[in-house]
């Protein structure tokens, strides 16, 4: 994989814009620029370098032309941390004065960055899933093509309760908001349908061994859900096999816990573990056919969550440009354009954004497979239209405090 | 150049650096550099005049920024008031863990110190009802002190100014003094102290306590910058890149340590612009440094420079 | 019952796994006074190059030697070359170690990217025991044997042969050994490349646990000084006692009292130095 940095896409982009027709009414001629806020150095280095490649991948396609106009990615390494985030963001409006951000990746960095954006008003694809920044602090900069973090969690309780028939399971996610967040949506859903969720289990995001918590779990269960980012649900899962685990009780999973870059290294191991994300590789429309044709032929990897998410905000942020007729200089109305436009066509499905900027969209239930050499996340059921309130109204959910370790109140656990 | 001059100069400098910069992009940059320098010098009270290499400075950055916050936004004090609780209470972690920490010395000290620095920052994560866990707390306005108003980037950079420049001539005078020669010679010789009738361990405590002091302004003055905190505050990694910028600036010099952290905070600010792998490159700055000057930057450019000046004899 | 049981053999699995990653640390800080902070990332650099080398059809118990041989190659050159000038600069030693630590975890990342590989256990281990209606995984028992014979390994070293009685008089008197003429600097090389050799070999032999990951040196460089604190620096008993109690208290501390899962590591760690500065079996020095 070449390492794009400013220079290098500079150089690209003098090339492009030297073979531009000049006199042309539409064209303008000073190119739009993006920053991108991802993470390249770092435990979290994966998920950027892939979102990376999904963006990398979109603009490539259409020759770094959006809308009519050119456009210039500078790419910005937060590393994971809060305050390098703030100070790239800094960096890229102050500095390089883009005109948008793509990013950044996890939510304590765009927690970090969310009074500055206001500031500035600086629109802002979001890619991290924190479920406060549309909701109880939305900002009006903000727009979310992926999801919350419980977007896709309520969706999958519900399928456990009524097609996996489960009743009693246990849930186990990483000790961080995010974890919190997606396990509090499954819980939520999974026992107003009658379920119990009997053992909660939180081990620390960057934990060695999950042997000791493998053990732990109870007997008679129905199912284990589980909330893991980064690559810790590789590992959980393999040690769950050794521990002779693996086919005795149903592992399903969140958005990131099978994700197809960790599926990439995983064995049989990972055969038939449901789980729920808006996105599949193995989704069957053209664009998605495509896309990951193009990321096998470039980067030789299969697109996951990481890259499908830079990949539809980039066909969002065109969606927008062209509403503007290019121009994002007005931000008022780009802006909107980003926050009320549906996209039917993206490697995800279809999307539109509600009142709060976050996603409507497709949620696909999926069961990890064997085609040819590779494992897959096989599309089994589809949830259309799925918002970040699943179907309960919006201002009764907005009362309640967000999702957390004790929220909702865990009332049938067994100890 | 006598020494009040190149103090009247450096404070020249540093009043008028804001001027000189071409934007609020660097401006800002420069309070970054002042808020890590703090934390640099306050730290190097400790490791460079103690001789006790700690692990766990971030600690008391950490729990001041968090202090400061939770006064804020929870109990709805005051500005000066959260930032007397936030320093306060600080201190009181160093005074705490001074005394936990200083049961040993050596690789026993640097561990005592960093496991107390993992502690709080296991502390941050799980207690969420305090903490907000990994999403933080957020701020929603820098102060303004003593009519300065530390919303613009100027105002800012002028406010960690006066608190670094403070800092650094306090920090100064206690080097330079009674208290600061019995302290180097606790490190140097501390059998020798000990049977000089000299307290080693209160010089050492004391050392740590007003190293922890210095951690927590800077802690402030980091929490008012970014009106946002979140455990990676109180990470090992905070830790290591104080103690890094330290050692690499020059562990005993007054100034070696503000020298480390232009260096670092640059590198990791502006280097990682143009260099995908800036990562890997501080490393190599590390090890550069150490083998060609092994006493620090600091120590190693005014040797070059007296090497220069001196004649062959 | 069952659950005593199995937190039983995690924790002696763990306690097996921190031993071989420990050991080599305290070696190396038990004579030559260096705390090598790289000794993370030497760990993970050897998990990286065993999966390269399995990947191509090499023996896991091969790979295993030979990922230690070259990673203790790099710290034999790190040692000569670089740490060697710093004699007695322990500052500009911790610099320099965590220089490198940088530098491979981003080499790490550059070359094997970002995702996290498996070490597939070797044939014929990978599935679990089951005894007693208890389901174990074989792999892990076998660790805790690896780490049995490499401790009594080392203990014949140091303990039965001439090198190791040079290491530890060393250990115990730089000067005097110096005195009585063994050559310390040719000792210092070999002591070096031989704790760096274990902890990269280690990191194949944990491999199947906990795979090679981008963070890995992160989340191994505490436990690796944790056990060698507590156990007392330079001491081999200490490091294999160390590993064992910090095995056991880990994980019967998180599956116990969840809520400390942060510092359930340290607290012993940071009680018994309290108590006893120089850790369990150390000797204390003035």
């Amino acid at each position: 994989m070449t390492a794009i940095n400013r220079r290098t896409v500079l150089q690209g982009l003098a090339v492009a814009t030297g073979t531009l027709a000049a006199p042309a009414v539409q064209a303008q001629p000073t190119p739009v620029r993006i920053g991108f806020l991802t993470v390249k150095t770092g435990p979290l280095a994966s998920g950027g370098l892939q979102m990376e490649q999904g963006l990398l991948l979109y603009l490539k396609e259409r020759n770094n032309r959006l809308a009519g106009r050119a456009v210039e990615l500078i790419t910005a390494d937060t590393g994971g941390v809060p305050a390098q985030a703030r100070t790239k963001t800094q960096e890229l409006v102050e500095r390089n004065r883009v005109h948008c951000i793509i990013g950044p990746l996890a939510a304590f960095e765009a927690l970090a960055i969310d009074d500055y954006i206001r500031g500035v008003g600086l629109p802002t694809l979001a890619v991290a899933a924190a479920d406060d920044m549309t909701q109880r602090n939305p900002n009006p900069w903000f727009v979310r093509a992926t999801s919350t973090s419980s977007q896709c969690a309520h969706p999958m309780a519900d399928y456990a309760l009524n097609e996996l028939r489960m009743r009693r399971m246990a849930v186990i996610a990483d000790d961080i908001a995010y974890g919190h967040e997606m396990l509090g949506g499954f819980q939520r859903v999974f026992e107003d349908g009658g379920g119990r969720v009997v053992q909660k289990l939180w081990p620390p995001l960057a934990v060695p061994d999950y042997g000791t918590y493998i053990s732990q779990f109870r007997s008679n269960l129905d199912g284990i859900y589980m909330g893991f980012a980064g690559s810790n649900g590789f590992r959980f899962t393999r040690q769950f096999n050794e521990y002779g685990m693996g086919g005795r009780v149903p592992l399903t999973g969140g958005m990131t816990a099978v994700d197809e870059s960790l599926l990439q290294n995983m064995g049989n191991e990972a055969l038939g573990i449901v789980s729920a994300n808006w996105y599949s590789a193995e989704l069957d429309n053209p664009i998605n056919r495509s896309f990951v044709e193009l990321m096998r032929r470039d980067y030789r990897v299969d697109p996951g969550f990481y890259a499908a998410a830079t990949y539809t905000n980039g066909a969002v942020l065109e969606a927008a440009m062209r509403s503007v007729d290019g121009r994002v200089e007005d931000k008022e109305p780009f802006m909107a354009a980003l926050r009320t436009n549906a996209v039917p066509e993206t490697c995800r499905g279809p999307v539109r954004f509600d009142q709060y900027g976050n996603v409507v969209g497709n949620v696909y239930i999926r069961r990890v497979e064997r085609k040819g050499p590779r494992l897959v996340n096989t599309v089994i059921k589809t949830y259309p239209d799925v918002s970040q309130f699943w179907t309960y109204d919006p201002a009764a959910y907005l009362r309640n405090p967000v999702y957390s370790r004790d929220n909702p109140a865990s009332r049938f656990l067994e100890r | 150049m006598s020494g009040p001059l190149r103090g009247l100069l450096a404070l020249a400098l540093l009043a008028g650096l804001p001027w000189l910069l071409p934007g609020d992009f660097y401006v800002n940059l420069a309070s970054q550099v002042l808020i890590y320098a703090l934390f640099a010098i306050g730290l190097n009270l400790l490791v460079g005049y103690g001789g006790l290499t700690s692990l766990g400075h971030a600690a008391y950055f950490g729990v001041s920024a968090y202090a400061c916050a939770w006064l804020t936004t929870q109990a709805g004090l005051g500005p000066a008031a959260a930032a007397a609780g936030a320093l306060a209470l600080g201190t009181a972690t160093a005074g705490v863990f001074g005394v936990l920490a200083l049961r040993a010395s050596g690789l026993g000290f640097l561990m005592i110190t960093l496991a107390l620095g993992q502690i709080v920052w296991g502390m941050a994560y799980r207690w969420v009802a305090l903490t907000g866990g990994d999403n933080g707390i957020r701020l929603a306005d820098r102060p303004v002190v003593l009519g300065l108003d530390a919303t613009t980037p100027i105002g800012f950079y002028y406010l960690a100014a006066g608190v670094f420049a403070i800092a650094f001539y306090t920090i100064r005078r206690t080097a330079l003094s009674p208290f600061g020669a019995c302290l180097r010679g606790s490190r140097d010789q501390p059998r020798r102290m000990a049977a000089l009738g000299h307290n080693v361990w209160l010089l050492r405590w004391l050392a740590f306590v007003m190293s922890g002091f210095w951690g927590s302004a800077a802690g402030l003055l980091y929490l008012y910058y970014h009106k946002f905190v979140s455990p990676q505050v109180l990470a090992l990694q905070q830790s290591a890149e104080g103690l890094l910028m330290v050692i690499l600036g020059g562990a005993s010099t007054l100034t070696g340590p503000v020298v480390g952290a232009v260096v670092i905070t640059l590198v990791k600010n502006l280097a990682s612009s143009y260099v995908d792998r800036w990562y890997a490159l501080l490393g190599v700055i590390f090890i550069v440094a150490v083998v060609f000057m092994p006493r620090g930057m600091v120590p190693g450019v005014a040797g070059l420079w007296a090497r220069r000046r001196a004649p062959q004899s | 019952m069952q659950f005593y049981v199995i937190q039983t053999l995690n924790s002696l699995a763990l306690g097996g796994v921190l031993f071989l990653l420990s050991s080599g640390f305290s070696l190396i800080f038990g004579l030559q006074r260096i705390p090598n902070l790289a000794h993370g990332a030497l760990f993970m650099l050897g998990a990286y190059i065993g999966t390269s080398l399995i990947s191509r059809g090499v023996d896991f118990w091969a790979a295993a030697v030979l990922s230690g041989i070259a990673v203790g190659l790099l710290g034999a050159a790190l040692e000569r070359l670089i740490l060697r000038r710093l004699a007695g600069n322990e500052q500009g030693q911790v610099l320099v170690t965590l220089g490198v630590a940088f530098i491979i975890a981003d080499v790490c990342l550059m070359v094997w990217t970002g995702d996290p590989i498996p070490v597939p256990a070797p044939d014929g281990l990978r599935r679990p025991i089951f005894a007693y209606g208890l389901a174990f995984p074989t792999y892990r028992l076998v660790v805790v044997g690896v780490a049995v014979v490499m401790a009594v390994l080392l203990f014949l070293l140091i303990e039965r042969t001439r090198l190791g009685a040079m290491i530890r008089a060393g250990v115990d008197d730089m000067e005097m050994a110096r005195g009585v003429g063994i050559r310390v600097s040719r000792l210092f090389s070999i002591t070096f490349f031989f704790g760096v050799a274990l902890a990269g070999a280690a990191g194949v032999v944990a491999g199947p646990i906990f795979s090679a990951y981008p963070g890995l040196d992160a989340d191994m460089l505490p436990l690796a000084l944790v056990v060698v604190i507590l156990g007392g620096v330079g001491s081999l008993l200490g490091a294999f006692v160390g590993s064992f109690v910090v095995g056991f208290v880990y994980n019967f501390g998180t599956a116990l009292l969840p809520d400390l899962a942060y510092v359930i590591l340290f607290l012993p760690m940071v009680l018994a130095l309290v108590f006893k500065p120089e850790g369990l079996f150390g000797r204390a020095r003035p």
